[in-house]
């Protein structure tokens, strides 16, 4: 198992280095002085190299490099050009929304696909898991950002049950923050949902497959548990990957939804960045995300050896 | 549902949409163009068949030349992936335990732990929104996934008994990749081109909703939905149409795709 962790976190930080040059690469691309661009067109050209020089700006490509990555590491992630707060700061703002809004969205597509997986499972080839298989194709096509739409004009503008947007913010209270994220997580969550929930039924019926469930067949339990007792608990092996897939999902899939519903989230600070060419919040944003999914692939890694000790000596 | 019947249902609703894309190349009801704000949000029926969008267009002629947008973009995209990600996959395999190997399939695990929609966010945001930017960033990945099916089949082949002749017989390994692996493992990535065609139609639409595919005045779907939104109550059918049209392609290409692979791989009817 050590030797198994440890040539991953080889690979983890490998990944993470090669991922912190690309996005600082592309970035590097964007033509524009966002020095002068904060100033304006009439600035002195003194106050401009003042500025950069503030900003980092100055210096080669190499240097600027290491000094982002370096501070990335230290948690120091530069100051945002339009909003002159660190970077780390607004990151830590935003999160309060997506992060709450991706657990969500995962908690409602765990809890959803789980049990329907292993009823069409169960049964089947029967109206329920022809059902299951219908709903789930249907739910895979769906866009999320389409579903969200049709969502807000069903439980907003004709029931009034849910905002349509925006968000209250945590010192509000639970509920209505909660509220607020109903919509957006659960069309995040559905179409993810149909994938997990295909996944948990193939997953179960490659184990009502092996042998040692049609000794437990033969011994008289019932299909219903033999899946219960045996294929759930082995089936979650490959619903554990998928989990660790969705996550990353999940967050890509915030960022549009966020836009949806107005939610002040890492999304939308993505694109505001994007368009007030605030590149250090693009940058810096973008490559936490990177993070955090490349961070969650190499933990369900780890988990999946954990659990399955044939997968160790691949390593 | 018995795989030939998927296939036909799937074939069938994928055909209604490209028909409808060819056609929009030389004909349209209405030219998509022409505004005309006095018959702006027609109800579908009232003289068009579809309705009216909000500067006066036709829904439907939107519609057609919005289904070329996306089948154009996502086909170029899987192009991209099959065109790159097939030849390092079978080189992959040619040369399987080797460096080049190693270096192919790292390269793979990498693009693979990007969350795609974020870079390609990234990428048509730095090099400008356009159709362009957005079939290279979601070809780029493509090209992984197809690596990994062509690598994958390919390695199994190679320890067939008839390769081994093949080089025995002194074929080199380039060779024996173009003529026996390669159409052997057409129909595998046919199916994996069929998934990824329907993965394209999604990236594409996410994209253009939020501005950053195909731009105005060519119509695309992603786009029709995000200019909806502000008169969904006014006007639904404007964020219903674009909607069903993605969701209807999208599910035919994966009918399509889940058909297909009943049909070449019988092994796998059973489970899925």
């Amino acid at each position: 198992m050590l030797r198994y962790t440890m040539s991953r976190l080889v690979s983890l930080a490998l990944s993470l280095v090669v991922a912190s040059v690309v996005i600082f690469a592309v970035i590097e691309v964007i033509p524009g002085d966002p020095a002068a661009y904060m100033l304006g067109m009439n600035a002195a050209p003194d106050t401009v190299a003042a500025l950069r020089a503030q900003l980092g700006l100055e210096g080669s490509a190499v240097e600027r490099y290491l000094r982002w990555a370096g501070g990335m590491l230290t948690g120091d992630f530069g100051i945002s050009y339009t909003y002159r707060v660190p970077v780390a700061e607004l990151v830590a703002a935003r999160m309060q929304v997506s992060l709450p809004l991706t657990l969500y969205a995962l908690a409602l597509s765990t809890v959803i696909a789980i049990p329907v997986g292993l009823i069409a499972a169960a049964r089947q080839g029967r109206p329920a898991d022809l059902a299951v298989m219908g709903t789930t194709q249907f739910g895979i096509a769906v866009p999320n950002f389409w579903f969200a739409m049709l969502l807000v004009l069903v439980f907003a503008i004709h029931l009034r049950w849910f905002p349509s947007g925006g968000f209250p913010g945590w010192e509000r209270g639970f509920w209505p923050n909660i509220k607020a994220l109903t919509l957006p997580a659960v069309a995040l969550a559905l179409p993810q949902a149909s994938i997990l929930a295909r996944v948990m039924r193939s997953a179960v019926l490659e184990v009502l497959d092996q042998d040692y469930i049609r000794t437990a067949r033969a011994k008289g339990l019932t299909r219903g548990q033999a899946v219960l007792r045996h294929a759930f608990r082995n089936a979650l092996i490959p619903v554990l990957t998928i989990l660790g897939l969705q996550f990353s999902f999940l967050l890509a899939g915030a960022i549009i939804i966020e836009n949806v519903f107005f939610l002040p989230g890492l999304g939308r600070l993505i694109f505001q960045g994007i368009t007030q060419r605030d590149l250090i919040v693009v940058e810096s944003v973008v490559m936490l995300l990177v993070f955090a999914v490349i961070l969650v692939n190499f933990l369900v890694d780890l988990a999946y050896a954990a659990v399955d000790p044939r997968l160790r000596r691949r390593a | 549902m018995r795989g030939g019947a998927t296939l036909i249902l799937g074939a069938a609703l994928t055909a209604v949409f490209a028909v409808a894309a060819l056609v929009s190349l030389v004909w349209t009801p209405w030219p998509v163009e022409a505004i005309n704000i006095a018959l702006r949000l027609k109800a579908p029926g009232d003289g068009f068949l579809l309705g009216t969008d909000h500067f006066g267009r036709d829904m439907l002629s939107m519609l057609m030349v919005g289904a070329r947008t996306s089948i154009a973009v996502a086909i170029l995209a899987v192009g991209i992936g099959i065109a790159a990600g097939v030849p390092l996959g079978l080189l992959a395999a040619a040369r399987h335990g080797g460096l080049l190997d190693e270096v192919i399939m790292r390269g793979n695990d990498l693009v693979f732990a990007f969350p795609s929609l974020v870079i390609a966010i990234l990428i048509t945001a730095v090099f400008g929104p356009s159709a362009t930017n957005a079939i290279i960033a979601i070809g780029i990945f493509n090209i992984p996934v197809f690596a990994r099916v062509t690598r994958g089949a390919a390695l199994s082949l190679w320890t067939l008994d008839y390769i081994r002749a093949a080089q025995v017989a002194g074929k080199g390994r380039a060779r024996i990749s173009m003529q026996h692996i390669l159409p052997n493992i057409a129909n595998l990535l046919i199916v994996q081109g069929t998934i990824q065609f329907s993965l394209g139609i999604l990236a594409e639409a996410g994209l253009s909703y939020v501005g950053l595919g195909a731009q105005p005045p060519l119509p695309s779907w992603g786009r029709m939905l995000a200019e909806s939104q502000t008169m969904i109550s006014l006007a639904p059918h404007l964020a219903i149409l674009p909607g069903l049209a993605i969701v209807l392609t999208v599910l035919g290409l994966n009918l399509m795709g889940d058909g297909l692979r009943d049909l070449l791989d019988p092994r796998l009817r059973r489970t899925r």
